[in-house]
């Protein structure tokens, strides 16, 4: 099947300085694709380029096969969801939905129709005559999805469409977008800088930094086999231990060393890794790191830390020390006997370790 | 000075307090009167016979109300040599100010639209120009402005005060709407897009319904800024098409016959009259106006 | 062509207005510039001859009246409305119970033309029948108030009828001010003990400073400005005794016929105004960009 949205080679320059570089990405019909990077990463100016909101400065964007990059974007056949909902405020609900049906001359019956679909798609039949200064941030964000709904276009743009929402609303509203995105079965773009958002809700991710790709995958290939050490550091919460350390490969595998803080260091062996160079820097998950006994197998391996500050999150407690002169989390049952200024005996698990380049940031294995 | 809650005796410190909240009224109704005392004196006197203003205090009431000298300054009171009163100039000023107001106000929403919301490479300098056109002394394009109206043909005629009064107008007006405008998301004009619309309909459907406050200002300050103009409608109209500024000041300073000083009072409360009333009625969105022309955002 | 059309609407439905302010606000300060170079009278001319009309101007006593008298104007004028202003601001920042009536009382004057004020003053100084006149009926027989006839004070006369006109004015923009300054630190400082006098100066008007520059930009702009006031309340008599810049650029282009000393003189206003007002747009235009 051919992409529903296909980028090549696009940048993105504004004077002279160089926005999005050398961007490709391909989205196949029914893709839920996220971008997400820090603010200034360029991502929502890529979408603005999607849409054709922005001109481009090199490259092409093809949506559904039909290159659009001179293309208006009233022609792209798309819809978009804003991060302050762009509702236009002196129209009511029922209005800021048909608006875009109005401009482009269909008639009202049909307007009518869609509209009390959508209505009654998304709940918000009681709001139709309101005004968007007299909606709630969780109602505004509903129209302005039923803005897009209703065109029922090829491509679903969203701009960080939850970030002004409260935190316990926007858990609802991801929920009810990824049942969205699963009941119509259409092809959306998402932007959004919380890394959270972009696990739960794609199928396929683009990490960025600084207008350029970092990495494209599935959450689970973002997750566990981060490209660079950005990409380790930005997905996942808490972030992934990013340990320096030296290796030594030897018979069966590679000896790793890690600096303690007192004492001798700590030795693991990683007997799958090899041709690493002397020094690199170990990434494990904090859920990697926990109590001995946790997981079992020849991955797993024990040392005694001194434990730092103890964090009680609930189901699982955080227990931070420090290996290689950087501070490193553990995720440990709530139940730990863990105490600040004990030493304890943690569990290493190097069964999903990444190794990084420490000068390119490469991942290495 | 001392503060009252550090002083010991407590009850002595509440009557302190209220004495200065006298002091404090007393004050302000001194400065009200201050400010009232003019217009007070324009009435009165323009309901007095002449009679009654020689021999009379000048603050003191009418002894007869008396509405001669209205009637005078509306039809009969002589601007040189025409003695018609102030009521044709009144409606001349009608007949500038209306378009005048309508052409500025709609071009600077239209301005203020285009440099707010599809700002391009240039757009703020542009901006930039347009106001420091707000702020040049007129004198500095006297000369110029009446050799071009009398080129053009409309020297001295009403359309030639309405085309002065548009352009240096546009400036502020495009200030005002630049302003409000600039404080709306530039998502509203991405969505619109998306939707379909085009720049004339996002700006019919989208942003003139939302502007009916800086309209209103707009209004108000072109309208007080061309009723009360005096130097352009001194400068160039001639004796049929002088606005009532201009009218007002001849009446007033013309030196034929006896002074009558109700009549010229009489004469200025008319030529203020649809200014007061404007202040009067929508004195909020005059102050918006004042302010926004001097503090910028 | 329909989408060439589309895409540069803005900038057509801007041109007009932007062509318009460049010849008639910039061609004209060109052509006026031009013009105060030539020995131009009664009709321009266009071959530049230097700074002849600038040197007559300096030598004319007429023009050093003019500037002499807005020095002593604009000085007056600005000082005496902002700190007026200030007063009333800070009088009725105290939960006046009647601020609204109070507030558009003390502003109405600005809603009037300048000739207007200029007519009602003009009889209020009236020696006849005015104020002298009236405080002389009441028994005081030497009181003179003759402001409007004695050249040395007619000026002081237009400075009066100017702060009565502005000072309102003033005092709703400090008024703004000190509502806008944030009540957390007031509150700090009230926990704090420091008496409300304190408060005033220490915290509030220092933080006011660009409103102070605001109304020192609108009263100086005003005051080179003026020229309705000066025409209505003494025709820039007794003699010169109270012409302004404004009013002899005035003279000179439409009762002298002398267009180089009108465009000469007009040049020296706009230069000064130049030079209060190009510094403010220029700070006022950066802060905008970072927004």
């Amino acid at each position: 099947m051919a992409p529903i949205l296909d980028i090549r080679n696009l940048y993105k320059n504004y004077g002279s300085v160089e926005i999005l570089k050398d961007i490709n990405v391909a989205i196949e019909p029914g893709d839920f694709l996220v971008l997400v990077g820090p603010s200034g990463c360029g991502k929502s100016t890529l979408l603005n380029c999607i849409a054709g909101l922005e001109p481009i400065s090199g490259g092409s964007i093809a949506i559904g096969g039909d290159d659009m990059t001179n293309v208006s974007p009233k022609d792209r056949d798309i819809a978009m969801v804003f991060q302050s909902y762009a509702l236009y405020p002196t129209m009511s609900v029922a209005k800021n939905i048909t608006f875009g049906m109005k401009v482009r001359g269909v008639d009202q019956a049909t307007q009518d129709r869609k509209l009390a679909d959508v209505a009654r798609q998304l709940q918000i039949e009681p709001l139709l005559n309101r005004r968007p200064g007299q909606l709630s941030g969780g109602q505004r964000q509903r129209v302005a999805m039923g803005r897009a709904l209703v065109r029922d276009p090829k491509l679903f743009l969203f701009d960080e469409p939850l970030s002004n929402l409260d935190a316990k609303l926007r858990v609802e509203m991801r929920t009810e977008i990824k049942s969205l995105h699963q009941n119509l079965g259409a092809s959306m773009v998402y932007v959004t800088h919380d890394q959270i958002e972009a696990m739960t809700l794609a199928t396929k991710i683009v990490v960025m930094k600084a207008g350029v790709i970092q990495q494209i995958g599935s959450p689970s290939e973002i997750y566990n086999r981060p490209a660079n050490l950005f990409v380790a550091d930005f997905m996942g919460s808490p972030a992934m231990n990013l340990i320096p350390a030296k290796a030594r490969t030897n018979g069966g595998g590679t000896t790793i060393e890690i600096a303690r803080r007192e004492g001798e260091p700590i030795v693991l062996n990683d007997p799958r890794a090899k041709d690493l160079p002397a020094d690199v820097i170990v990434g494990l998950r904090p859920e990697d790191i926990a109590e001995p006994g946790f997981r079992h197998g020849e991955t797993v391996q024990q040392a005694d830390c001194r434990v730092d500050i103890v964090e009680p999150a609930g189901a699982d407690t955080y227990v931070m020390t420090h290996l290689g002169g950087k501070p490193v989390t553990a995720r440990m049952h709530s139940e730990t006997e863990a105490a600040a200024g004990n030493v304890h005996t943690f569990a290493f698990d190097l069964a999903k370790v990444s190794y990084f380049e420490p000068e390119t940031g490469h991942r290495l294995n | 000075m001392t503060d009252a809650t550090f002083s010991p005796a407590r009850r002595q410190s509440a009557l302190g307090k209220t004495a200065l909240r006298w002091g404090l009224y007393i004050i302000l109704a001194l400065f009200a009167v201050y400010y009232l005392l003019p217009l007070f004196v324009m009435v009165t006197t323009s309901l007095k016979s002449l009679e009654e203003i020689r021999t009379g205090d000048l603050v003191a009431l009418p002894r007869e109300i008396t509405f001669d000298a209205w009637r005078t300054a509306w039809s009969e009171a002589c601007t040189g040599i025409q003695c018609e009163g102030v009521r044709p100039y009144f409606w001349n000023s009608v007949l500038i100010a209306v378009p005048g107001v309508v052409i500025s106000t709609l071009l600077g929403a239209v301005n203020g639209y285009v440099i707010a919301q599809w700002r391009f490479k240039g757009a703020n300098i542009i901006f930039a120009l347009m106001l420091f056109g707000c702020f040049i002394p007129f004198q500095v394009v006297l000369l110029p402005m009446a050799r071009l109206l009398g080129m053009m043909g409309i020297a001295g005629t009403i359309p030639g005060l309405i085309f002065v009064h548009v352009i240096y107008g546009i400036g502020f007006t495009t200030l005002f709407f630049r302003n409000y405008y600039v404080t709306i998301p530039q998502e509203l004009v991405k969505a619109a897009k998306v939707d379909g619309a085009t720049f004339l309909r996002i700006f019919w459907s989208i942003f003139l319904p939302l502007s009916l406050p800086i309209i209103v200002v707009s209004i108000i300050w072109q309208f007080t800024q061309i009723w009360n103009d005096f130097l352009f409608g001194v400068s160039f109209s001639q004796a049929g098409t002088q606005p009532v500024t201009v009218a007002l000041n001849n009446i007033v300073n013309s030196t034929t016959g006896v002074k009558e000083y109700n009549v010229d009072m009489a004469a200025a409360i008319i030529a203020a009259l649809p200014t007061l009333l404007v202040y009067v009625v929508a004195g909020k969105y005059f102050i918006r106006g004042l302010t926004a022309g001097s503090v910028k955002g | 062509m329909a989408k060439w059309f589309e895409s540069h609407l803005p900038k057509i439905v801007l041109a007009p207005s932007f062509i318009a302010v460049l010849i008639f606000v910039y061609g004209f300060i060109g052509w006026t510039a031009w013009v105060s170079l030539t020995r131009s009278r009664l009709l321009p001319k266009y071959e530049i001859e230097g700074f002849i009309q600038y040197e007559r101007l300096f030598d004319s006593p007429r023009w050093d009246t003019a500037i002499t008298n807005l020095y002593i104007f604009g000085g007056l004028y600005i000082g005496i409305s902002m700190v007026l202003g200030l007063i009333l601001a800070i009088l009725l920042d105290q939960n006046i119970r009647t601020e609204g009536a109070i507030r558009t009382i003390y502003l109405y004057p600005m809603a009037l033309s300048m000739i207007v004020t200029g007519t009602a003053w003009k009889w209020i100084l009236n020696p006849g029948l005015g104020v002298q006149n009236m405080v002389q009926g009441w028994g005081f027989e030497n009181f003179t108030f003759d402001w409007l006839v004695n050249p040395d004070r007619a000026i002081y006369a237009i400075i009066l009828a100017a702060i009565w006109q502005s000072s309102g004015f003033v005092m709703a923009l400090f008024l703004a001010g000190l509502r806008s300054v944030d009540t957390e630190i007031i509150r700090a400082a009230q926990v704090d003990g420091i008496p409300t006098w304190r408060v005033y100066t220490a915290i509030i008007i220092p933080s006011m400073a660009p409103i102070f520059l605001s109304a020192f930009i609108v009263l100086a702009h005003l005051a080179i400005k003026s020229f309705d006031l000066v025409i209505a309340l003494t025709g820039g008599g007794p003699g010169y005794a109270t012409d302004l810049p404004a009013t002899y650029m005035y003279a000179m282009a439409f009762s002298r016929g002398d267009i180089g000393q009108a465009a000469s003189s007009a040049m020296i206003m706009m230069l000064v105004v130049f030079a209060i007002i190009v510094p403010y747009l220029y700070s006022e235009l950066r802060v905008t960009k970072h927004d």
